[in-house]
């Protein structure tokens, strides 16, 4: 569950945030008349066909693994917590339905109406995205139901659950992290091309536009990011204890830059005395609940991955926000990207290290949360499957994913080279060519 | 009617669709599997490609509608389904992910032996998936899914003959539709000779399906007595109605009809559905659980029919709209249609 999660992910990120990027390439392109930005915009709506195909298979299979893996977990709270994947149905219909449209009716519909079609994909894929976190985000906070003594769930209310606790603070999270995610993603790309020697147009604006919406999208990030965190050491204080392997509660405490978490306080590492509480409270002298105010069984596993999961997400994160700024600062002063070849290497590797961030920051909410499933109301090893053969679906599943991610990866390359040999080419989405006709030669 | 029998209703609704469109779109996978490697093979996927490609995804959103709305009105059941039926399950969801990424891959993959991968996933998956589903039907149709955490036979719920027969009409019945939505499709595009190569496999689906059904009545009788005495008694007019459907279709096709093939063929499936709902009704998982029993809290179960409201006025105008665009033609390439 969590390996396909962890795939699915990715590909939701694209799903949510490409539409955007790809309407902002098309309103350029209309309005500009800049036939380069529109090439791009319609090169780009053939990747989000993949992709999202893509996502769609990875995100029905969550949908089966939801009961095929935590079926007590199904049982107990599916009446509770099911009202946001119901939304989110909705919207991904939605989403599926105008993203066929956008994506088939480049040629025939006339442009301003075909912009329009696009709209609703972004606005579903907001809704969805925003669904699917509160799902999540009440695994993390539970509302809306009430525990008897015998531990049956009674006097739910789905709409309490939707609007629980932790969603306000995840769900922009989580969408602005797709931004970023696919904006270097894209972005990246181009730099790689760059790089090679090809400087024309429509390298440039492929990795200005991206870039642009990912740059303006990170800041942002940091000031969610940092109330986040703040929140859940409001909220979920042994979690916030594990991210920052605090062993004891107490006032004055170091922040740890890395460092191995022991039962002694962290191991080497840079410590930075009195940082801790006052991100906590603006003040050094903020008490931060430690890990020794609940039993050892009741605290998450594997402490240093956890703290090492969220060092790196906000050590990237800041480094993605200084690249932005660069090119900021660069643009102002000469209306250009810079020229060092630095800055292109800087951007290559800038969609990968978005991508370890994001795997990162889901580490520190899912490993975090441990032992739970539900924050302290039901444990994860209470949730699982009797059946027999997990094990063996496990690996069926990490080969059979592997595959897949390969085959993306292999298939979008092959497109983006016929793309720069000759012109047009089919993909699932169309825009199709009548049957019966030889097909483009290849 | 209760709120739990309302959002029952909506869930078969939901399974009524995903049979018609799912079936159909599973359907023309198998007849690609079929068709063969030479020039008439090559014409016939190429038609399958052309008409399920925009409608693909919507055809397939059915199914995650199905599952969410089961856990979230009757997490009981779909608690002991999943846990029960885990083999089966596990191999549709592979079979769903073979398949989408052939679909995905199929045409822009780079190399001749990549395509014929993607095109061979493709379509051997198209009848393992809607099989297995057919065993999932099958066993919770003969009683075999009792409640609770994988509470029942891992392999014999859904190995034996009910299971494997319902499994079969599944395949057989997706077959069918497909071929009679291919007869238009390939009349509406420039392919007039294929008219009548899938008129014929419409045919012969038709009567392989309706083999099959006679068959699975026959085994029901021994096997699973309820479902047998629900199906002549409470679901017997559906029974017929899908029967005279049925008949309708094959005579229209038989003469070549141009109207009135697809809503008939569609009458058919959907009116054996209700039928087989009738049938076990109020049972959820028959004689183990009834809808009542299953059924999540109550206020859950208002917020969904809610909920259903508004995708009816969110959804349905946003996928009529793309099924008018698409028939109009103005979802193609330019100049080449």
């Amino acid at each position: 569950m969590a390996f396909t999660l962890g795939f699915h992910i990715i590909l939701a990120c694209i799903g949510v945030a490409f539409p955007a990027i790809i309407l902002v390439a098309n309103y350029l392109g209309l309005r500009r008349g800049d036939a380069v930005a529109l090439e791009l915009a319609q090169r780009w709506s053939k990747v989000a066909a993949v992709t999202f195909v893509i996502g769609a298979i990875t995100g029905t299979v969550l949908s089966f693994e939801m009961g095929l893996l935590w079926p007590e977990f199904m049982r107990r709270f599916g009446d509770v917590f099911g009202l946001p994947f119901a939304l989110e149905g909705i919207f991904f219909f939605t989403e599926a339905i105008f993203i066929a449209i956008y994506i088939y009716g480049w040629k025939r519909l006339s442009g301003w109406a075909h912009f329009w079609t696009g709209v609703p994909v972004v606005i579903a894929g907001l809704g969805g995205a925003w669904s699917v976190v509160a799902a999540n985000s009440w695994m993390n906070q539970p509302d809306g139901f009430k525990l008897a003594a015998d531990g049956t769930v009674t006097d739910v209310n789905a709409l309490d659950a939707f609007f629980n606790g932790a969603v306000a603070y995840e769900a922009p999270h989580m969408i602005l992290a797709a931004y970023i995610v696919t904006g270097f993603l894209v972005a990246s790309v181009y730099a790689v091309g760059m790089l090679r020697g090809r400087r024309d147009r429509h390298h440039r604006l492929g990795l200005l536009i991206p870039f642009t919406v990912a740059a303006i999208a990170t800041p942002i990030q940091f000031g969610v990011g940092d109330t986040a965190a703040r929140s859940i050491a409001k909220d979920q204080p042994i979690k916030f204890a594990a991210m920052e392997c605090v062993q004891k509660t107490a006032t004055h405490v170091t922040e740890y830059i890395y460092g191995r978490c022991t039962e002694d306080g962290v191991k080497g590492g840079i410590g930075i005395p009195g940082l801790d509480s006052w991100l906590v409270g603006f003040s050094t002298d903020t008490k931060v609940i430690g890990l020794d105010t609940v039993p050892p069984e009741d605290r998450p596993p594997a402490n240093t991955l956890l703290h090492w999961a969220f060092d790196t997400m906000v050590g990237i994160g800041t480094a993605l926000m200084a690249l932005g700024a660069w090119l900021g600062i660069v643009w102002l002063r000469r209306r250009d990207i810079p020229r060092t070849k630095w800055f292109l290497r800087a951007v290559a590797v800038s969609g990968l290290a978005a991508i370890v961030a994001l795997e990162c920051g889901w580490i520190v909410t899912e490993v975090g949360r441990q032992p739970w499933i539900v924050y302290e109301v039901m444990r994860t090893e209470d949730a699982v499957t009797q059946a027999d053969g997990v094990w063996v679906s496990l690996g069926v599943v990490l080969v059979l994913y592997t595959a897949l991610g390969i085959a993306t990866v292999m298939v979008l390359r092959a497109m983006a080279r016929r793309w720069r040999d000759a012109d047009d080419l089919d993909v699932p989405y169309g825009p199709r060519p009548a049957p019966g006709q030889p097909e483009a030669p290849r | 009617m209760s709120s739990a029998d309302a959002v029952a209703a909506v869930l078969w609704v939901g399974v009524t669709l995903y049979a018609v469109f799912g079936g159909a779109d599973f359907g023309s996978g198998f007849w690609t599997l079929l068709a063969g490697v030479g020039e008439r093979g090559r014409r016939a996927r190429d038609l399958v490609d052309w008409a399920i490609g925009p409608v693909w995804e919507a055809n397939h959103v059915w199914l995650i509608f199905i599952l969410v709305t089961l856990w979230t009105a009757f997490p009981e059941a779909f608690a002991s389904v999943m846990s029960t039926l885990f083999i089966p399950l596990c191999l549709a969801a592979l079979g769903i992910v073979l398949r989408g990424a052939g679909f995905a891959f199929h045409r822009v993959a780079a190399r001749r032996s990549g395509r014929r991968l993607a095109e061979a996933a493709f379509a051997t998956s198209s009848v393992l998936t809607p099989f297995f589903m057919g065993t999932v039907a099958g066993a919770v149709a003969s009683g075999r899914v009792p409640v609770g955490n994988a509470a029942g036979d891992p392999v014999t719920s859904w190995l034996n003959p009910v299971s494997l027969l319902i499994g079969a009409l599944f395949v057989a019945t997706g077959a069918y539709l497909a071929a009679v939505f291919l007869v238009s499709d390939a009349r509406r595009s420039s392919m007039p000779d294929l008219v009548g190569y899938f008129s014929a496999r419409a045919l012969a689906a038709a009567l392989g399906a309706g083999v099959l059904a006679i068959a699975g009545i026959l085994v029901l009788r021994s096997d699973a007595r309820f479902m047998y005495d629900g199906l002549t008694s409470e679901g017997l007019p559906l029974v017929i109605v899908s029967l005279a459907c049925g008949a309708g279709a094959l005579i229209l096709l038989w003469r070549g009809a141009r109207r009135g093939v697809r809503p008939l063929a569609v009458a058919a499936v959907a009116a054996i559905i209700w039928g087989w709902g009738a049938a076990q009704y109020p049972y959820l998982l028959p004689q183990t659980l009834t809808i009542e029993q299953a059924a999540g809290a109550t206020e859950t179960l208002t917020t969904v029919l809610v909920v259903f409201g508004i995708a009816v006025v969110v959804v349905l105008p946003a996928l009529a709209f793309l099924f008018v665009l698409d028939q109009r033609g103005l979802l193609q390439e330019e100049g080449e249609s």
